[in-house]
């Protein structure tokens, strides 16, 4: 259980992170300030579920403990969400494929038998509901754009297409979870998410990659080279000054 | 409700949203629940959206003003603010009252039957700038008669 919902909250945190890194650098002003609005929803999101994991560790760490003295095999984001943020194709791809996994992901924890697992699923559902309206719009609008728009959204979905099976892993841990009534049902979720996505790259003259790999290994904290560089921006402060405050 | 209940509800109308000064507690709709014993006070809060860094505000002013003022009235001064997760804060829980506040203040309230009206002009003519605007809450319109832009707080 304690793993189901550090799974969660890493790819909440390290997603929220990488929105972050745009702040002051979106390409126009309303953006910028929809994307870290974005960012702190989510940042939001993983407060709650960062707080959840660590009541289930039940020791006496924090929530800010958990994000912040951890190391990068403590982590279980999936591989996709710690990806840099590239240009701005790849940044909404991104997105866009964690927007549709946090819509069906929280539409189908909102009824979990865990009681708090549910009411954050709820409340986290309708900001998710929001950004997945944009993201949509952005992948159309790049597509369906110039040359150069769609070639780029082209070259980040041949980058990041390979990473989303991670999301839909099953371990045995999930399927006795799955059977309890508390976690979301990955095989459920895949086939939503594949529905979704391949509806709106149809509606485009994306072309998902035929050929490729399958990411795995965040989920046992096996990352690639990027997360170990984002924590050591994101972690300095307290690791440098231990129990600093705002 | 009892008259301790009353009394902290009556304070509570001073705590007003950080970054919507006309907003109260009460007009937001996030107070869940007041719990008055001998010993202390038990705010229960609804947050707003997750990661809103006013509801942090709100708790905090929640504490001072029954600290500082509580006691004139003989509540106890301990003082337990609870966040309640689900069911989740929806902008249904808005108020009139808070709604007509937000619209001579220059935000359109969240309107259900998706109409928008410019807050300066009341024209129905307007445009959608952008999602999202100065906080997580609101989206940014203009009116295409009087050009003013304005904020529209988001059904939620």
């Amino acid at each position: 259980m304690q793993d189901y919902v550090q799974n969660l909250a890493d790819n909440t945190l390290i997603l929220g992170q990488r929105l972050a890194e745009w702040c002051g650098l979106g390409p126009f002003l309303e953006e910028d300030l929809a994307l870290t609005n974005t960012c702190l929803d989510i940042i939001g999101q993983a407060k709650m579920l960062l707080e959840f994991a660590a009541e289930l560790k039940e020791g006496n760490e924090t929530a800010d403990d958990l994000a912040f003295m951890r190391d990068q095999h403590e982590f279980k984001n999936v591989i996709l969400v710690e990806q840099p943020n590239g240009d701005y194709s790849q940044t909404m791809l991104r997105q866009y494929f964690m927007d549709v996994y946090h819509v069906h992901l929280y539409q189908a924890l909102s009824t979990s038998t865990n009681q708090k697992l549910a009411g954050i699923a709820a409340k986290s559902l309708k900001e998710v509901v929001y950004h997945l309206e944009r993201s949509e719009l952005w992948i159309k609008r790049m597509a369906l754009g110039t040359d150069e728009s769609f070639q780029r959204v082209q070259a980040s979905l041949d980058k990041l297409w390979h990473y989303h099976h991670e999301l839909f892993e099953e371990t045995e841990s999930l399927t006795e979870l799955v059977k309890q009534g508390i976690a979301a049902d990955p095989n459920v979720l895949k086939q939503l998410w594949l529905k979704d996505v391949n509806a709106l790259l149809a509606s485009t003259p994306l072309e998902i990659p035929q050929k490729g790999w399958k990411a795995t290994g965040g989920r046992k904290g096996h990352h690639s080279e990027y997360l170990g560089l984002m924590l050591c921006e994101m972690q300095f402060l307290q690791r440098a000054y231990p129990n600093s405050e705002w | 409700m009892n008259g301790n209940v009353q009394q902290v509800y009556e304070l509570l109308k001073q705590v007003t949203d950080p970054e919507i000064p006309v907003l109260s507690l009460e007009d937001l709709g996030v107070i869940r629940d007041i719990d008055v014993n001998d010993s202390e006070i038990i705010v229960t809060i609804s947050p707003t959206y997750s990661g809103c860094p006013a509801m942090e505000v709100m708790e905090q002013d929640i504490v001072d003003v029954l600290k500082k003022e509580g006691h004139r009235v003989g509540l106890p001064s301990n003082i337990r603010v609870e966040t309640q997760l689900s069911p989740a804060w929806t902008t249904d829980w808005i108020t009139e009252k808070g709604k007509k506040a937000l619209f001579e203040y220059g935000i359109m309230p969240p309107s259900k039957s998706g109409e928008i009206l410019c807050p300066q002009c009341e024209s129905k003519q307007v445009e959608l700038i952008s999602q999202f605007g100065s906080t997580a809450c609101k989206a940014l319109y203009r009116c295409t008669d009087c050009l003013e832009p304005f904020d529209y707080f988001k059904c939620h």
